[in-house]
């Protein structure tokens, strides 16, 4: 296991690591852009299947939630294994999360409400299904504005407080999966179940944490 | 039974259907030999067929004028029709029926009538088609999850079926039920909806000549994940409505349940008429996107556009309890 991680944190220190993560990151949407390409070339008219919002918008959706899920994901793994370099990834994995979050609401509003001010509005205020999707994707627009050097040094401790609500993201994410479904919400629940695994690692390592402090008060 | 076979080949089911070919055979149809029966047609072009194993079911049938394909309604592909699919007996993916509907065993096929009948039983699908009579019509089909599409059915009306087994004057509603059988159908494995789907309909509704018993598709016999052998469809209402694969028919003088009100009954009602007014509690019904297109600007037409037929059906009823 040591051994491994001296492998792990040699390769997490190479400079080949963070263009890979880009890449990982970006390859989503590179995947995406090939498909639309072809769709409107008419090489492969079919490409984007017989309703290409809904292909659009459901490729978007599962890969800002999938990443704002990762990058929630580092901080467990940093902590149960050391690999402290993985740290340094998870500003670029939050924000594709909302580079995807953006294209998603980006085809809502432009394919689903043809930019019609009035029936987004209706529909945020009175469904709670895009009310939830709203909240996760303001959220994580909040976050990114604020993931710069600048913000951080700014905002000082309070930084760390706001960029919790990324847990609030993360739930409202799914719940917003879980009510735009009719009937089938086994994948939706999927996702759920894997967030309620990180909040108890969260949770326990917290728990450890306070116990060690406490120990560390006690002993002379 | 008027079934003729014809070969193509080993084509499969997305290739069947060059639109060319079939737009000229309709135009032929209706310009040239109007009086002629297009069964007549398919002997004619089943000349020379051979491979049982390997032929596609082509259906004679008549166009109906007043049901056709427009310049505002034009038709979408077999392929969109047959790749794009909510059937959920095999799957909740658009795609699963296309993918897993190509296993199930559609002959032999019976269709129990019951209830407040005059000649309940076992009935075959041609016991209750008349495949003489059979006429094409073009029909919008809405779905409560706001696309459309324009498709061209094969049947007769519902109405046809319904009377050849007698109604009694008591009965009020019918109630339609898909065929349960969760080993060729593997949606029916997982518990997301109750199996087996019910929907029903009024009787005055059922008997209206719009609802339609469909058992072809753009000129072929239906394909499996369309509701082979044997659906409903009713024009006027979401799609939902219209059951598929139906293997019984039974009469009732008490509004039967369907299965998305069992489901979620603040969400789906009995009635489901199209309404751009009464908006799904998590999506306007205001707009369709026609598919394949990418935006959703179509308006929605009340009774998905066959207000001036069937909307007298509801007079006095408010259509935002009844939705």
């Amino acid at each position: 296991m040591r051994r491994l991680s001296v492998v792990v944190n040699a390769a997490l220190a190479s400079r080949a690591f963070y263009p890979i993560v880009w890449l990982a990151c970006f390859t989503p949407g590179l995947l995406l852009g090939w498909r639309i390409y072809q769709a409107f070339t008419g090489a492969d008219p079919s490409a984007l299947g017989v309703n290409p919002t809904e292909t659009l918008l459901h490729t978007t959706g599962r890969t800002a939630l999938s990443l704002v899920l990762l990058t929630l994901t580092i901080t467990p793994i940093r902590r149960l294994t050391g690999w402290n370099r993985l740290q340094s990834i998870r500003r670029t994995l939050g924000v594709w999360a909302f580079v995807y979050a953006l294209s998603h609401v980006t085809c809502y509003v432009v394919f689903d409400q043809l930019g019609d001010i009035a029936g987004i509005w209706d529909d945020v205020a009175n469904r709670p299904f895009i009310t939830m999707g709203m909240l996760a994707f303001s959220i994580l627009l909040v976050l990114a504005a604020t993931s710069t050097n600048a913000a951080i040094r700014r905002l000082g401790r309070r930084w760390q407080r706001l960029h919790r609500l990324v847990y609030v993201a993360a739930t409202a994410g799914i719940v917003h999966f879980v009510w735009g479904q009719k009937a089938d919400i086994r994948e939706p629940l999927e996702w759920a179940a894997y967030l309620a695994v990180l909040f108890a690692i969260r949770i326990g390592l917290a728990v450890r944490k306070r116990r060690r402090a406490l120990q560390a008060a006690v002993t002379p | 039974m008027i079934l003729e076979t014809r070969t193509s080949a080993d084509l499969p089911w997305s290739e069947v259907t060059p639109e060319t070919i079939y737009r000229s055979r309709r135009e032929f149809l209706r310009t040239g030999v109007a009086g002629i029966t297009g069964a007549a047609v398919a002997v004619l072009a089943a000349c020379g067929t051979a491979d049982v194993a390997e032929a596609q079911t082509t259906l004679g049938f008549t166009p109906n004028p007043k049901y056709v394909a427009t310049a505002a309604d034009k038709l979408n592909t077999f392929e969109q029709i047959t790749t794009y699919n909510n059937f959920y007996e095999f799957g909740s993916e658009k795609g699963d029926p296309a993918k897993y509907a190509g296993k199930l065993t559609v002959k032999p096929w019976t269709v129990k009538v019951d209830g407040l009948v005059s000649k309940p039983g076992n009935y075959g699908v041609e016991d209750l088609v008349d495949f003489k009579a059979l006429e094409e019509r073009v029909y919008r089909h809405r779905c409560v999850e706001a696309w459309s599409m324009v498709i061209p059915w094969i049947g007769v009306p519902l109405a046809s079926v319904l009377n050849k087994v007698g109604p009694t004057p008591s009965a009020k509603f019918v109630e339609f039920t898909t065929l349960e059988r969760p080993s060729e159908m593997p949606g029916q494995r997982t518990n997301i909806l109750q199996w087996p789907y019910l929907e029903g309909l009024r009787m005055d509704e059922a008997m209206h000549p719009l609802a339609f018993m469909v058992v072809g598709l753009y000129g072929k016999v239906l394909p499996n994940q369309n509701g082979a052998p044997l659906r409903i469809h009713v024009p006027w209402k979401y799609g939902f409505k219209s059951g598929k694969s139906i293997v019984r028919i039974r009469f009732t003088d008490k509004q039967p349940l369907n299965t998305w009100q069992i489901a979620a009954p603040n969400e789906y009602g009995f009635y489901a008429n199209v309404n751009p007014n009464v908006p799904h509690p998590r999506w306007s019904q205001a707009h369709e996107r026609r598919l394949p297109n990418l935006f959703s600007n179509t308006p929605t037409q009340m009774f998905n556009g066959y207000a001036d037929q069937v909307a007298s059906l509801y007079t006095g009823m408010d259509l935002k309890k009844n939705f």
